[in-house]
């Protein structure tokens, strides 16, 4: 059962692969003497990753192998007089959900239609924002599954299909991106990670996997969201804006046997620039939750303001402490309370603080890493203590985990308390 | 000072050859006329300028690690800011990432510096550090690529020969940085600087930074090679530029957003 899938995905990386050696070749003569035969050339990058971990308590919900995966990575790029092409895609092997698959991460074509102007179309990952591991404005889908059974950090991101405008003028610069499809988060669903099921009011896991009502119709259920950004006296101001959908489930239907994606619009600004001897950055967004203005259904988050304020500083040599606080309001605290049938009640405040410390040691090939959030709000708290050590310009090893604490089972990281894991990885880039 | 610095450079070749001219005798510049046309010459020449950089690292035990990148610079005023872009083409786990400097030359001033990580689309501003420290893990720091400040040593012309003039200089704040003082032997006749002998704490040379070869590319004096030796360490690291090219008119918006999360295509290969 395992075998087949993988099996498959293996081949098909190989077949793609033989294929790209051919084109590489071709590409490579092609650029070496400018002659007949007028291919574009291709240049392929990637990596190979072992990747295991476990859980180090026993989980009634979940196996106790948090991750067991092989993965490659195979990164194409090519360039025209017109623009850029570039597909990057994972094939990759998991023990956990038995189960080959293939990842397309990014397929775009990135051009410059004017000077003030560009353009990036298709599949592609996107940020924007000043948090650091938290986010408030940028609506772009993360994968939260991957973050918390300790894959490479650059999956916490999920790629977007959409269309990307960046304009640039003397006076701000805007970006606008839309999405004609809803893009939602890999969002925490039972299968790999138990979690707080509200329905059911315990902790739930691959036992109740959720079910949700995704809205997935082209151009009826898109997003859309922009920035507006310029530097003032080297502090880097934005205004930001989105209308879609809550990216998580932030709702249940009436009967709570599905969750739901409710309307979601969200303005928000941000500022960064230095502060004494470090960097500093407040962001703030105002989360209306258009779906239930008035706060009356407790089955439909309510609206929020969020809060962010970040600095980072340079504490020794190669040695970096960041610092964060980060505060999410209820704005219709009370009509949720009163509409609230079952189950515990959230606060009307999350409080959220992090910590980051980065020491770079042996000519920086070794990387100590800590980040850490806790809420002392809910009393909850996620480690995740990294060591990486590139063994060679190829070749890196590390080992991490994924802690979490938590005095109560409904809050948001003290829900995956049973996850916390170890895991260890190898990687060759190419 | 800045102001004085280039005032000097532009009547400086002005007077030497009045002064020639009247004494017809061997005038022979003043220190700090040497050290500022030295710093020019390695860290200013023309407007702008780009470079195909090729680093090899190579420890005690003789691993070698390589890396690889672009390196395009910009003077926002002779001997003054500078706005530096580097975009990294090896090892690979570094690969396409851009890292953009606004360099500073006051002394109260942080560089400001940012890198953009494609592969979670991220641009993260980073909080000016120690400029003592390593470069991308090699033997050469931070200072040795962008340039130490002039202001922050005096200067004291030791000993001249017929190649070279030796400026020994000692910082102003010795508490800041790990050495003593360093030695510096610049051309007599290109102002390029051959060789920088560092001292630790108790006079002992520790560091060694060496142009290899150098090259007139478009009339200007180019080190095409240089190494640096960490004594203590038993490490070197050798760095080769390749393709180096002046005055190619970078834009100013280059040193921006835009540029850094998707430099310009002529600019990274």
């Amino acid at each position: 059962m395992t075998r087949s899938p993988m099996g498959k995905a293996a081949l098909l990386a190989g077949v793609l692969l033989a294929g790209l050696g051919c084109i590489d070749d071709a590409a490579g003569a092609d650029a070496n003497d400018g002659s007949w035969f007028k291919l574009p050339p291709i240049e392929v990058h990637g990596f190979y990753e072992m990747r295991a971990g476990y859980r180090t308590r026993k989980d009634k919900y979940a196996k106790d192998m948090s991750i067991m995966e092989n993965r490659f990575q195979l990164d194409l790029y090519s360039y025209m007089d017109w623009g850029d092409i570039r597909v990057k895609g994972d094939f990759y092997g998991d023990l956990v959900e038995e189960q080959g698959s293939f990842d397309l991460r990014e397929a775009n074509v990135f051009f410059r239609p004017f000077k003030f102007m560009d353009m990036k179309i298709g599949r592609q990952i996107l940020t924007w924002g000043t948090g650091d591991l938290i986010f408030i404005n940028d609506l772009f889908p993360k994968d939260w599954q991957s973050y918390f059974i300790g894959r490479d950090n650059e999956y916490l991101k999920a790629p977007s299909d959409a269309v990307k405008i960046g304009l640039f003028g003397d006076w701000a610069n805007l970006d606008i991106v839309y999405t004609p499809r809803f893009d939602p988060d890999r969002y925490i669903d039972g299968t790999r990670l138990s979690y707080w099921s509200s329905p059911m009011g315990s902790l739930a896991g691959n036992n109740a996997i959720v079910r949700t009502d995704r809205p997935d119709r082209w151009f009826g259920d898109d997003e859309i969201a922009a920035r507006l950004y310029k530097t003032i006296k080297n502090y880097e101001v934005a205004l930001y804006g989105y209308r879609g959908f809550w990216k998580s489930p932030g709702g249940q239907n009436a009967a709570m046997n599905q969750a739901q994606f409710p309307d979601l619009n969200v303005y928000g600004a941000s500022v960064r620039g230095p502060v004494g001897k470090g960097i500093g950055n407040i962001e703030a967004g105002y989360y209306d939750s258009a779906d239930d203005r008035g706060g009356k259904n407790a089955l439909i988050n309510n609206s929020e303001m969020r809060y962010l304020a970040g600095y980072t500083q340079e504490i020794g040599r190669d040695l970096t402490l960041g610092l964060q606080y980060y505060v999410e309001q209820m704005l219709n605290f009370h009509s949720y309370k009163r509409a609230l049938t079952a189950g515990p009640a959230r606060d009307k405040y999350r409080h959220l603080t992090t910590i980051r410390l980065t020491k770079l040691l042996m000519n920086q090939n070794l990387r100590l890493s800590l980040f850490a959030y806790y809420s002392p709000s809910e009393k909850d708290a996620h480690l995740r203590p990294n060591i990486h050590y590139k063994v060679n310009d190829n070749l890196s090893w590390e080992l991490g985990g994924n802690v979490f604490f938590g005095d109560y089972p409904n809050t948001f990281f003290g829900q995956f308390q049973n996850n916390t894991n170890i895991y260890t990885g190898w990687r060759y880039s190419f | 000072m800045r102001k004085a610095l280039i005032l000097s450079s532009v009547l400086l070749p002005a007077i030497t050859a009045a002064g020639i001219a009247a004494a017809g005798s061997e005038e022979k510049p003043d220190v700090q006329t040497i050290v500022s046309k030295a710093n020019l010459v390695a860290y200013y020449q023309g407007n702008d300028g780009k470079a195909k950089v090729n680093m090899v690292i190579t420890d005690k035990s003789g691993n070698k690690r390589q890396r690889e990148f672009i390196i395009l610079r910009k003077d926002v005023k002779d001997g003054g800011d500078q706005n530096y872009f580097v975009y990294f083409h090896q090892p690979a786990d570094v690969r396409r990432m851009t890292y953009m400097v606004n360099k500073h030359a006051q002394l109260d001033k942080d560089d400001d510096r940012w890198l953009y990580m494609p592969a979670l689309d991220l641009v993260k501003r980073i909080a000016a550090g120690d400029k003592r420290t390593s470069f991308v893990g090699s033997d050469f720091l931070y200072e040795d690529v962008s340039g130490r400040s002039l202001e922050e040593d005096t200067h004291e012309l030791t000993e001249t020969t017929d190649q070279l003039y030796i400026v020994k200089n000692v910082p102003k704040k010795p508490d800041t940085v790990e050495f003593n003082y360093f030695t510096v032997a610049i051309d007599r006749k290109t102002f390029v600087p051959m060789k920088m002998e560092f001292f630790d704490k108790q006079d002992k040379l520790y560091r060694v930074i060496e142009s290899k070869k150098v090259e007139k590319i478009q009339d200007f004096y180019t080190v095409v090679k240089s190494e640096v030796r960490d004594l203590k360490k038993e490490s070197k690291t050798e760095m080769e530029f390749g393709n180096v090219q002046y005055n190619i008119n970078l834009g100013d918006d280059l040193f921006t957003e835009r540029y850094l999360r998707r430099p310009p295509r002529e600019a990274i290969r």
